[in-house]
């Protein structure tokens, strides 16, 4: 069997290039992601394919009102999409811990995001796990920003 | 012609590099003297290290580990310290506000060997492990310096289970 060496080589130099040049992309640029679980409805919906976007760290910053992805603060494999309620400095309101038998309301208190830290919620309040259980996330856990829904295609939709 | 070929070199070369020190390692300088006497023991002289990316996904950390994470308080800032205890380790503190921490799910606990001029978790708290970037593997630079970052713990700051059974056996 005679191998093409030329050949060979430059199919692998080229699968290479291209392999570096895609990892930079989602890397740096922005990537796709499928989202999962209801924390989000009714804005995203399970198996909904986003775009997000890497460079807003750089030049915008996150703001109260931004959809983010992050990596989860209780298991580092696992990445969450939440909604960012306030920034370091803002005022966030917290239902005051309490025990399991007391059936009465909570009291809310004010407290503060801290340096360096963000407030995350997600949009469907009853059944979400998010900063209201384990409070305000490093900002050096967010990974992207969400700006674009593709799928399905009935629902692409701009401002998210 | 010399500068099409500099462009496409550009073009390939640069995304090559960045995919090299994302996936496999990159080496990096040591600032401050958190971590004396293992990295920087020598005011002035500033240590370089590698650090190992390939095979990290954040969850085999071991405690002993020298691990470079961003720095919960300033996101744009990276900090290298030793984890000593993992998820679910309780941890004796040096000047935490709580004496005894029990380190949450997904969290470490890491400190500089330099007690008490370390910024580490004894000032800001567990630390998740979605922050940390790469483990330090070995001082590349200066070349006396040259050696393999040893995994090691120091007895006193073991976790308190992990004291008591070593202790026991």
């Amino acid at each position: 069997m005679i191998i093409n060496w030329k050949r060979l080589s430059n199919i692998v130099r080229y699968t290479v290039a291209y392999a570096a040049i895609t990892h930079c992309t989602f890397e740096y640029i922005g990537d796709f992601v499928l989202c999962k679980g209801p924390s989000m409805e009714p804005t995203l919906f399970t198996d909904n394919v986003l775009v997000t976007e890497r460079l807003t760290k750089h030049w915008r910053g996150y703001k109260p009102g931004d959809i983010i992805i992050a990596v989860s603060p209780t298991n580092s494999k696992q990445c969450v999409c939440k909604r960012v309620v306030a920034v370091s400095g803002q005022e966030v309101r917290i239902a005051q811990p309490r025990s399991v038998a007391n059936k009465t309301k909570p009291a809310m208190i004010k407290s503060y995001v801290p340096r360096g830290h963000i407030w995350i919620e997600g949009d469907n309040k009853d059944n979400s796990c998010d900063s209201r259980d384990y409070g305000p996330i490093p900002v050096g856990l967010i990974r992207s920003r969400v700006v674009y829904r593709v799928w399905p295609l009935a629902d692409a939709c701009g401002e998210l | 012609m010399a500068f099409r070929f500099f462009a496409k070199s550009l073009l390939y070369g640069l995304p090559l590099g960045i995919t090299f020190f994302d996936c496999v390692g990159y080496v990096a300088r040591v600032d401050g003297t958190s971590m004396q006497p293992a990295l920087n023991p020598v005011a002035d002289v500033r240590d370089y290290v590698f650090l190992l990316r390939w095979g990290n996904h954040n969850s085999d950390v071991e405690r002993g580990d020298i691990i470079s994470l961003v720095s919960p308080k300033d996101p744009s800032q990276k900090i290298i310290k030793r984890v000593v205890g993992l998820q679910g380790d309780v941890v004796s503190t040096i000047g935490y506000r709580d004496p005894i921490v029990s380190v949450p799910q997904g969290h470490c606990w890491v400190e500089g060997d330099h007690t008490g001029h370390s910024m580490d978790s004894n000032t800001f708290g567990p630390v998740a492990l979605g922050l940390m970037t790469a483990k330090a593997v070995a001082i590349v630079w200066p070349p006396e310096r040259w050696r393999l970052l040893e995994n090691e713990l120091p007895r006193r700051r073991a976790p308190i289970q992990v004291a008591k059974t070593s202790h026991y056996n």
